[in-house]
């Protein structure tokens, strides 16, 4: 449901005058509040994360990284989010350049349809996949008569995790277009340009931060989905487990070093889209005053 | 007027190329598999079907999935106010990393967040055994489901609540502490009422993710039958013994639950938008 909060745009706030604030009491009190929570809540498994993935030393932390197992759940994981995401991302442009550029009845409804995975747990995103290519489900039968294997193997990961990823792009990129219009494009097309060039040379230049920004969000979530892969993967070691789905067996196989070891590079990962995030939010925001 | 609109169709390219892509991936990917869900929950007899939802062990589940996720939403409620508030109105030192990481439960795993919280608040944990001499479990009860349920419902309320009050009209506050109000008076006839539609919102969004979150919730939940099992991972168990009709019914019915909060939440942000705008 990520994508439902947008974020604020950036401000810096004057002090405020004596008599529309809180004496300074009040004031420490409340950030003392509010920290504390947030240290507690947020902070604290971060931590948590670091100091469990050391506490046998730095080679215990290498060899955890580098066992055969976790190497293959990497490149699952890699190769799940390198099919999810592009994918995702055209239709995400699709959809937003329908949805903003062209009247049409039913539109309303194709917005609410696009945000319905937001909705959805996890689990269920995956158990739909079950129960159309399951071996009880609606096409099980005749994918197994041709020996194809979609649940429990790669595709299955990839079908589920695209459910769960499907509306980041369009979400970010719909209130963007529409803010921006039609009239540049408008112009494009009647100095002679043709379709994709009018995208290319001038949608695209207006929208790229806040496309990188939707991808990049798309991306960790694919990266990190548990409970719609977990539902899909059938768990086979070195086969169908992705990064997060070899945390949870190592945790249950009470190697907990190892587990948060391969935690502490998912972690890396949320760092790292926080601080693009926040990079591409002082550059969307700067380019929306200029 | 539709000569107009018709015009303006042709005027730009690729209305049908991407509606046509747009309708026919939606179809794939969410349409087609979530039909599949109520089909085949409509294998089952309409006895079976309210068997299946009225077994005591699935409605212990909807209520605890129900009641861990409002008492993790009201939480959230308060102190992502607070914290709203804290960012918008007051200058401290390392204020853009608090905000930043208000966002981490977006962004961190789910299943990074669940073994990190049951790790911390396990008997033998960091918190844990603080409490342990008092008595006071977290980790395996309801309470531990809770606790996951505010870190991942935190940014919900803050990033609803914040872009208001930062737009929030001084002027309004002003003329009320003119008039002689006092600071909290203020604070809960003039400002309060303002962020009431953002408040709600929030709530219902943390609320809904919460009612069908897994990943951060099975580690520390225990998953006991009828006291520490949610209803997502009562629909895992029902998958894993091959009752997938029975798996359906409960999904079906945790499926409109989220629906109806969703149609809710639409007409909170509408609602809230109105006010913005009139104000």
């Amino acid at each position: 449901m990520a994508g439902i909060v947008t974020n604020p745009k950036r401000r810096n706030s004057e002090a405020a005058p004596r008599h529309l604030t809180e004496p300074a009491a009040v004031r420490y009190i409340l950030i003392g509040i509010a920290l504390l929570f947030l240290g507690l809540i947020v902070l604290l498994p971060m931590v948590t994360v670091i100091v469990e993935a050391f506490r046998k030393g730095w080679a215990a932390y290498i060899e955890a990284l580098s066992d055969p197992d976790a190497l293959a759940a990497l490149r699952l994981t890699l190769v799940t989010a390198l099919i999810a995401v592009p994918l995702n991302t055209i239709f995400g442009l699709c959809a937003a350049w329908a949805i903003t550029k062209f009247k049409f009845r039913g539109k309303n409804l194709l917005v609410t349809l696009i945000d319905l995975p937001f909705a959805v747990s996890p689990v269920i995103s995956g158990l739909i996949y079950i129960l159309l290519f399951g071996a009880q489900g609606f096409f099980g039968p005749w994918l197994q008569d041709h020996g194809i294997k979609i649940v429990f193997a790669t595709p299955g990961i990839v079908l589920a995790t695209m459910f769960v990823t499907f509306p980041f792009v369009a979400r970010e990129l719909i209130p963007l277009m529409e803010t921006q219009g039609v009239q540049d494009e408008e112009a494009a097309v009647s100095l002679g340009a043709r379709g994709w060039r009018v995208f290319r040379k001038v949608t695209l230049p207006n929208i790229k931060w806040g496309l990188l920004y939707g991808m990049i969000l798309c991306n960790a979530r694919a990266m990190g989905e548990f409970g719609a892969v977990s539902v899909v993967s059938g768990h086979i070691r070195g086969e169908t487990n992705t990064l997060p789905l070899h945390i949870e067996i190592l945790y249950n196989e009470y190697q907990f070093s190892a587990s948060f070891a391969v935690s502490s590079l998912l972690m890396l990962l949320a760092v790292l889209t926080l601080l693009i995030k926040s990079l591409l939010e002082n550059r969307m925001s700067r380019s929306h005053e200029a | 007027m539709t000569a107009l609109i018709r015009k303006k169709r042709r005027v730009l390219p690729g209305f049908r190329l991407t509606t046509g892509i747009t309708v026919t991936y939606l179809s794939l990917i969410v349409l087609i598999p979530l039909a599949a869900l109520v089909v085949k929950s409509a294998d089952l007899s309409p006895d079976q079907w309210w068997s299946t939802i009225s077994n005591p062990r699935v409605v212990a589940s909807y209520r605890l999935s129900l009641l861990t996720a409002l008492c993790a939403g009201l939480v959230n409620m308060v102190f992502g106010l607070l914290l709203a508030w804290v960012l918008v109105r007051y200058k401290f030192p390392g204020k853009a990393i608090v905000d930043g990481l208000i966002d981490l439960p977006f962004a961190l795993p789910t299943a990074v967040a669940g073994i990190a919280l049951s790790a911390i608040y396990a008997p033998n944990g960091w918190v844990g055994s603080l409490l342990e001499p008092f008595g006071i479990k977290v980790a395996y009860t309801p309470i531990g489901i809770t606790i996951a349920l505010i870190f991942i419902g935190v940014p919900f309320v803050v990033r609803t609540v914040q872009p208001v009050l930062q737009d929030f009209d001084k002027g309004t506050e002003e003329a009320a502490v003119l008039l002689g109000a006092y600071r909290w008076r203020t604070f809960r006839k003039v400002i309060l009422p303002e962020l009431v539609p953002p408040l709600l919102t929030g709530f219902a969004l943390a609320f809904a993710r919460g009612i069908g979150e897994y990943g951060s919730v099975v580690f520390i939940s225990g998953n006991m039958p009828l006291k520490t099992e949610i209803a997502p991972l009562l629909i895992v168990t029902k998958l894993e013994q091959f009752e997938y009709g029975q798996a359906a019914a409960v999904a079906v019915v945790l499926l409109v639950l989220s629906f109806l909060l969703l149609l809710l939440i639409n007409v909170l942000q509408r609602w809230s938008n109105r006010r913005l705008r009139t104000a």
